[in-house]
Parts: C-alpha cells; structure tokens; sequence
C-alpha cells in the first residue's frame, strides 16, 4: 500500500502547477511584443557587459592624440574622442559598469525598502507612522537632487554613488511593499498561521514575503532604469565615476565642449543611456501586466 | 451527567479605537463587543447568531487572542487566556483553533497541500518529522479528501474542498475547541450539507466542541446543540436550541426566527418587520439595545440596561435579556407597533 502511494506521489511529480503557472506567466509575456523587444534588449546589454570586453581588443583607455575626434569610420566603429580613445571600445565597457550600478543600487534600495515596507504594513500603528513619515521626507527630495546631497557627503566615487541610488530607491520599494503587505495581511490564511502559534519573523518571510513578490520584481526593474539614468546624471556632475573610467555619463559630460564639431562623442553615450532606460521601462511595464493579469482588464 | 466547563468568557469586551484629527488621537471607540459572558462546556456545539455586525466574529477573534480583546476574561480549562504573555499563549493555541468563510482567502495560495498541514504541526510540534507525512494523508482522508492529492496546490481545489483543507489544517494541531468563523457561508448549499455533516462525524468522533458562528438560522438548528442572539455587540438570549427555536422569549430572537424562511407556498406566517436599522456600534443606545426597534419598548428600557437571567416560565439555562418577558409573554403588553407581512 505505502509502495502504491509513493508510486502515485512520484507519478504527481511529472504534473507541475508551479511550472504551469510559470508557463501561464510566459504566455501573456510572450504576447506583449513590446515587452518581448525590451527584454530582448536587456537580456542583449546583459550579454555585451560579459562577453563584450573579451571581445572587442581596443583598450577602452589608449589615447592616441592624433586621431582624436574621428567620426564614426570603419576602424573607429562609433569614432573617438577628443583623446582619441576609441568610442565604441569605451560604450562596450561601460555597459557592465553601468549595468553593475544599476542593479547593485537597485538591491541595496530593495532589501531595505522592502524590510521597512512589510514592518510597516504589517505591525501598523506607530511603527508605521514612524517608517513611514521617513519615507515621505526622502520622497520629497526630487531624486537626483537627494542623490547629489549624499554623494557629496560620502565624496564622489562609484561605491558612494551606489549607495546614494541605493538609498534614494528605498521610499519606492517600502510604498508598494507596504501596500501590497497590508492587503496580504487581511487575508485569512495569515489569521490561520497566527491562530496556530507562528512567529511573526515566519510569518513575515513565509507568507507574506512570497505573496508581494510580484509587485516587488516589477518595481525592480522599473527602477534599474532610473539607476542607470540618475548614475549617467551623477557622472555628468563629475560625482560619480571618475575619469578615466569609461561611464556613460562621464563620456556625455567629457563631449559637452565639442558638441559642435564632434556630436558623435554625445550622440552615442546619449543613445547607449537611452536604450538601455527604455529597454528596462518596457520590459519592467510588461512583466507588470503579466505577473499580474487583473490590472490588465 | 455533570457538565465540564471547557470555555467560559466572562465580560469580555473588544472596543476598537476610531482615530481622528491631525495627531491620530482616539476620537471614540466601535463597541464591537461589550460586556458578554458565556460558557461552553466539552463536547457541545453552541452557536452565536446574530446580523452582520453584531459583534459575533470579533467575538471569536478575540477569544483566540487575534485581536486583543479590551477587556474581560477568556478561561479555557480554568486558564485565563486574555492574561498570558504571547508566548504562552502560543502552547494554547494548539488547543484552540478557528476555521475561516472565505476558502479561497484562508490557504497561502503558494504552498502545497503538505505544506500547509506540515507547517502546522511544526509550529505547534505535533508529531517528529518522520511521521508527518503518513498523517498529512491521514487528515486529508478524514475530511474526505485523497491523500494522493496532498503535493498539489490551492487553485487545483474547488471552494468545497478548500473548506475540508482549512478543517484538515484545524485538526492536524488535535485541537479541543474549534471556532468556525461562517464555515459554511461561503459555500452553496449542497456542499454546506455536506460540510456541516462532516464536522458532525468529526465531533463525534474527536470529541470536539465547536463554537459556531453563523447568520443562517438553518445551518444553525442543524448542528447547534445551544444558541446564542447577540445584537450590537450585547447577548440578547441564550438557551439550549429547542427553547430559542420553539420558545423564544426576547423580542429580537422572536423578529430574528421570522425572518427563516418556510419551504411551503401555502403557509400562512407572520413575519415581523423591524422599524429602522441597526444603531451605530459607536454611540449605542443607553438601556436596552434593541429599545430603538422593539415593539415593546418602555420607558425603563431607555434607561435601564436588562440583565441576562432567567425569567419565570423559561426552561432551566435558557436566559434572556428583557425586562418584560413576563408581561410579553401573558400579552399584558401589546406592542406599540404592528409591522408585519404574510407570506
């Protein structure tokens, strides 16, 4: 009898509603073209930041004064720059560099917002006055301005700019989780867990963590894109990478004197900006209509 | 046959706090409960009906401590509840436990089957973790489920079998008492039948004692063995479920029973038709409750508030909470207004 169980159980195993729902997942992914290119396209940046600098043999950082300012050309793909590095060599290595700050920051904001969220939501009352009102008052900075005033407190350097984009992502991540958490807390399912003795730490990471994923893996990916661009702003200011680190916003500010005669040397860095912000836009829009198929009508 | 107390509430009240104003004081309180006693002794199954809002979930709720009650005393087995620290609350909890309305609302929809009744007994240390398993099955087939269902997930089970996995989760800590909060509103009709038959066979076969809270007279004369009417918060009457049913005494019960639908077109009934609604919980009516709609209404039930005992002519534990059961009864009083309707 038990030989028969086990024998039935390990037949169940072939039947997997995890994976279908992940297959349910894809589906209505697969069906947002949109969504579909801005993945294609993230997924394509991921893969110039780690295969991109074994690839392409020009030093990002060899200057060769006498052919400073190309234009775009055979040799020099997207041209050089006014010491004439190579343009494309440098786009290529900062893509990781880029990417790297994006989502570091964007973990560092996470994991603290998302405490502070589901504390907030979940033990209410004071605790929640008290989070949330520091919340507010992050939120009432504009965004690249709090991260300029933490950056120039912590002196200018990328660890630092990580942790200014780190900390001014927090508010985000602590508002959706604590709304998604008050809503998970109502239900039934988490009074079962108390009526039965559960801790509240088991009750916070086991049942409630995993239920306001969802929301959290959308807001991550939305706000990648606002990483990338604040960290393109920082360099710009001089506050964040510095040179000769290939970033892309230090490349935009180091092209500003010779717009006129070299708009190459902005053109490109601005573009590289420009899609890899839209692509996490798209993509983060469209896993949000797919993890979650009632706000889509 | 002496009687065992398993459960006795002693005046207990559940105020919530309404916050106002620019600081969130406490503007006023939502009497959800105010003031209730009751005992429920091993074995029975006694049931709290009354309309939404009448305070019979938080009454519930409060006894199992997920919303500290703002007074009063809960004894279980002679312990009072309502003074334990929270840890050990948590050893009582095993003896306690609530089973919820809305199935799909009550399992984490992201564990399986095992998971949930696994969880259960790990929190309250039930059985060494070798022997789970074998009991994961054995539960699912106590409420009728197959054990060969035990890895699949909560959207694979209709509303039905969902409510048998909330019982089977119930069990699995070998609980004492069980509060079912509307078990079966949420299901239609057939498989409330078949629900309420098994917490029947459960009971008899557990020894268990159920408080039962529901708003639908029918489930409730099915399985109850006493009843308790609470109105906004207050017991209106309590007894066992022939004297509720065939021999109501307070007012309210009386307009309550009426409202019971009679399966028979022909049936000539009366049907008495309340004036008004319900009074806010949070300013109630000063004296009686009820004085605001009841028929009987006098000057005293303005002001003084009725005790809950038991009147001449009442059978013995039946009680109720009028000062003119009496006068009621013998037709002294007439009622100051007639609304009803025939069917």
């Amino acid at each position: 009898m038990s030989e028969q169980t086990a024998g039935a159980s390990s037949g169940e195993k072939a039947y997997n509603p995890r994976l279908e729902l992940y297959k349910g997942f894809w589906k209505r992914f697969k069906k947002n073209k949109s969504a579909l290119v801005g993945g294609i396209v993230v997924l394509f940046f991921i893969l110039v930041a780690i295969f991109g600098p074994m690839l392409v043999s020009a030093d990002p950082n060899a200057t060769d004064i006498t052919n400073k300012l190309q234009p775009p050309s055979a040799e020099h793909w997207f041209g050089t720059d006014n010491y004439g590095r190579d343009i494309f060599s440098r786009i290529i290595h900062g893509t990781g560099l880029t990417l790297i700050v994006g989502f570091v920051s964007v973990v560092i904001g996470g994991i603290v917002g998302v405490l502070f969220g589901i504390i907030a939501g979940y033990y209410g009352g004071k605790v929640d006055t008290i989070i949330m009102r520091l919340m507010d008052i992050l939120l009432a900075f504009p965004g690249i301005l709090l991260a300029l005033a933490i950056v120039s407190v912590l002196g200018g350097s990328i660890q630092n700019m990580i942790i200014a984009i780190g900390i001014f992502s927090v508010p985000a991540f602590a508002r959706i989780v604590r709304g998604s958490t008050l809503s998970v807390r109502k239900l039934e399912y988490i009074d079962a867990m108390r009526a039965l003795g559960a801790s509240d730490f088991r009750i916070i990471f086991k049942h409630i963590l995993p239920n306001v994923l969802s929301p959290i893996i959308v807001q991550a990916t939305l706000r990648i894109a606002t990483a990338v661009l604040t960290a393109a702003g920082l360099s710009f200011l001089g506050l964040g990478a510095q040179p000769p680190t290939p970033e892309w916003g230090a490349m935009l500010s180091a092209g500003r004197s010779y717009m006129a005669e070299s708009p190459h040397m902005i053109l490109i860095p601005g573009i590289a900006i420009v899609l890899v912000v839209l692509a996490f836009n798209i993509f983060g829009d469209g896993l949000r209509d797919a993890l979650d198929p009632k706000a889509n009508k | 046959m002496e009687k065992k107390e398993l459960l006795k509430v002693d005046g207990l009240k559940q105020h919530f706090p309404i916050k106002g104003g620019f600081f969130g004081r406490t503007v006023n309180h939502v009497k959800a409960v105010d003031d209730i006693s009751f005992t429920v002794y091993e074995g029975e199954t006694v049931s709290i009906v009354g309309e939404s809002g009448c305070g019979k979930s938080t009454t519930g709720r409060a006894i199992l401590r997920l919303e500290e009650p703002s007074d009063g005393k809960v004894y279980f087995e002679g312990t009072d509840l309502a003074s334990l620290s929270k840890s050990e609350m948590r050893k009582y909890r095993k003896d306690l436990q609530i089973i919820f309305q809305d199935p799909y609302a009550s399992i984490n929809p992201r564990q399986s089957i095992s998971d949930v009744l696994n969880e259960a007994m790990e929190i309250q240390n039930v059985l060494p973790r070798k022997d789970r398993r074998k009991r994961i099955i054995e539960l699912l087939e106590t409420v009728g489920l197959n054990g060969s269902q035990a890895d699949r997930y909560p959207h694979e089970f209709s509303g039905g079998q969902r409510q048998r996995i909330g019982i089977a989760r119930a069990l699995s800590v070998n609980p004492k008492l069980i509060i079912c909060d509307e078990a079966v509103s949420a299901l239609d009709v057939s498989i409330q039948a078949q629900v309420l038959n098994l917490l029947d066979e459960l009971q008899d076969e557990y020894g268990l004692t159920y408080l039962f809270i529901s708003h639908d007279l029918g489930v409730v004369r099915h399985i109850s063995d006493r009843v308790i009417v609470m109105y906004l918060g207050k017991i209106m009457e309590i007894g066992d479920k022939k004297s509720i049913f065939d021999n109501p005494k307070h007012p309210y019960t009386k307009a309550l029973l009426s409202a019971i639908p009679v399966p028979d077109p022909d049936r000539e009934r009366e049907h008495i038709v309340l004036r008004g609604d319900v009074p806010s919980p949070i300013d109630p009516p000063t004296g009686c409750r009820f004085h605001t709609r009841c028929p009987f209404a006098q000057e005293k039930c303005r002001v003084d508030v009725p005790e809950l005992i038991e009147h001449d002519g009442m059978e013995q534990g039946h009680e109720a909470a009028c000062h003119f059961v009496e006068e009621i009864a013998s037709g002294q009083l007439k009622p100051n207004y007639m609304e009803t309707a025939s069917f």
